[in-house]
């Protein structure tokens, strides 16, 4: 059987299969049995410096074709990930943790970078892209070469920890933005966060679905924008990179990584395939690599030219 | 997931029974297609959606028994029939049982609304079922009226004070009656300490116990995660909500704590 192994950043995951900051995550036990059932790692739910209020209800829902969300990055702050959450998945570690961490001033991204990085995570994952937060806080700094980069070096200047930021697609030049965060520092990139925001409305009720009318777009309509977003951002950077958006498959998951992800982040999969599609996606990957003799995935990653 | 949509539907209210002070029925025409002990997410228009449990279904129409607890059912009992909210769902397990089989049915408080629909589909499946109501005084019974109105379903009433019934906890009626009867099940809906005593009476009299979990919840679908639960990390709303005793009495924050909308740990 192909070796799924893969290093990034120099963390080994025995397999490329993480789970995708946002879903599930709340809690230690919860992120514990998203790798019983078979992701290579995870990620948790967006960490803030003080308690953060999500929007009411209704947050989510889904289709057939595509899944809207505007939870809102609800966290009860990092006093929780310092008290419960990273003690309690620490202990007998089962998988690599990747810390997600958001903050709305710059000045905070660097406090707390320094304090998540002493709860010891893997790798620390910068979100600067979340879509559905735009009331509260403006455009995501993801959306400006400028921004992106100041938030990568106040990061950087905090830890020695490897340090991705997750990209949003919802620029025209990603490719420019992944540079500009290369130069601060950026050892690699988790691509892409939820397109748009979009706006779903009840026809019946004449208001939109979502409490913050509009949310995110993530699921199967938006793989052929990551797979892009992934390619350009490769092609821009060589750096590792968490390919992430619309992957519901083994041979999903086999075509992002032949766009140069390195990791293949998974969310709304769970909606699709419930918690056990980690494993069932690990399962196929493997049988495509068997039936293509691919024995180690470095012979696929980023080998779409 | 069957049905991928996971939109919500506009219902109109079709008819609002009032249960008491604090606590309507609101009813829908709507073929929900759901079964004992499942639940939808219920939105009320530029308010908030929260979790409810289905207190009765029979194919053509569905009730939603609901007590005025917080902001969100305050605004609902401002609805009027013919006002219009979201429904999503059905979600989650059911509780199950056969043909024939003896049932005890264990409701605390407005547990009595999922307890009344496990009692009308017994009845048409020809099982015997003790049901057993609790709350700290007359007041606060719900159904009672209702449940006495169905056929093979014997009463049985507790009250805190008194007022009512036997004076005590409806935990009590539920050992006596497995003392001197051959039951095939409990089914529980209530607070969490007193699901917990359920259980424990139960797992005393060997009997299988299968209970409604109550967790802040979102998503309804096993993808938020708000209602994940210490130590599986598995979903209430995906596992359960009703599950068994053997399953539960592992947890370590059943009957201890609850998490609220950021995920933080409240103790009970």
């Amino acid at each position: 059987m192909a070796n799924l192994e893969v290093n990034f950043c120099g963390v080994k995951f025995k397999n490329p299969t993480v789970l995708a900051s946002g879903v599930l995550g709340v809690t230690a036990a919860s992120l514990r049995n998203v790798v019983k059932n078979g992701a290579g790692g995870v990620t948790t739910k967006s960490i803030w410096l003080e308690e953060h209020k999500g929007h009411k209800n209704p947050v989510m829902f889904g289709t057939e074709h595509y899944f809207m969300n505007a939870v809102g990055l609800s966290d009860a702050g990092f006093e929780k990930a310092e008290k419960e959450t990273f003690p309690d998945y620490m202990k007998n570690k089962p998988a690599p943790i990747i810390a997600n961490i958001v903050a709305y001033k710059l000045a905070d991204f660097g406090i707390l970078a320094e304090k998540i990085d002493k709860l010891n995570p893997d790798i620390i994952e910068v979100n600067i892209s979340c879509p559905n937060v735009e009331d509260e806080f403006g455009k995501p700094f993801a959306c400006s070469v400028v921004d992106a980069s100041k938030v990568t070096k106040a990061v950087r200047a905090m830890t020695k920890k490897p340090v991705i930021i997750k990209l949003s697609p919802n620029v025209l030049n990603i490719g420019e933005i992944a540079k500009g965060c290369a130069n601060e520092g950026a050892n690699g990139f988790t691509a892409i966060n939820t397109v748009g925001p979009g706006m779903a409305i009840d026809i019946d009720l004449r208001m939109p679905i979502l409490t913050n009318r509009v949310g995110g777009v993530s699921g199967p309509a938006i793989k052929p924008i990551a797979v892009k977003c992934v390619y350009d951002v490769y092609k821009a950077t060589h750096l590792p990179i968490i390919g992430t958006g619309g992957i519901l498959t083994g041979l999903d998951a086999i075509e992002i990584m032949m766009a140069g992800a390195r990791l293949v982040g998974m969310g709304t999969m769970v909606y699709y395939r419930e918690v056990s599609g980690f494993g069932k996606v690990v399962e196929e990957m493997a049988d495509w690599c068997d039936k293509n003799g691919v024995k180690n995935l470095e012979e696929i990653i980023g080998c779409v030219k | 997931m069957k049905n991928l949509d996971t939109k919500p539907v506009a219902l109109s209210i079709k008819k609002i029974i009032k249960e008491n002070d604090a606590t309507n029925t609101y009813v829908f025409e709507y073929k929900l297609e759901s079964r004992p002990g499942q639940f939808v997410m219920m939105w009320i228009p530029g308010v908030d959606e929260k979790p409810f449990s289905i207190s009765y279904d029979n194919g053509e129409e569905f009730w939603l028994t609901v007590c005025k607890v917080g902001p969100a059912t305050e605004e609902l009992f401002k609805l009027k029939v013919g006002d219009k909210v979201g429904i999503r769902g059905p979600f989650g397990k059911n509780y199950e049982f056969k043909k024939g089989e003896h049932l005890a049915l264990v409701a605390g408080g407005y547990g009595v609304g999922p307890m009344f629909f496990v009692a009308n589909e017994a009845m048409r499946q020809g099982c015997k079922v003790e049901f057993i109501i609790g709350a700290r005084t007359k007041n606060l019974l719900l159904f009672t009226h209702k449940i006495l109105g169905l056929k093979d379903v014997n009463l049985h009433v507790s009250t805190d004070d008194g007022s009512m019934g036997v004076k005590g906890y409806n935990t009590q009626i539920l050992e006596e009656i497995l003392a001197k009867n051959k039951i095939k099940h409990v089914f529980a809906c209530g607070p969490e300490r007193m699901e917990k005593r359920v259980g424990e009476i139960s797992e005393k009299y060997k009997v299988d116990c299968q209970m409604a979990v109550e967790k802040y919840m979102k998503c309804g679908f096993g993808v938020c995660g708000q209602c994940a639960v210490d130590d599986t990390g598995e979903c209430v709303c995906k596992k359960g909500t009703v599950m068994n005793w053997s399953y539960l009495k592992k947890l370590s924050e059943f009957g201890m704590y609850h998490r609220d909308a950021q995920g933080k740990k409240h103790y009970f």
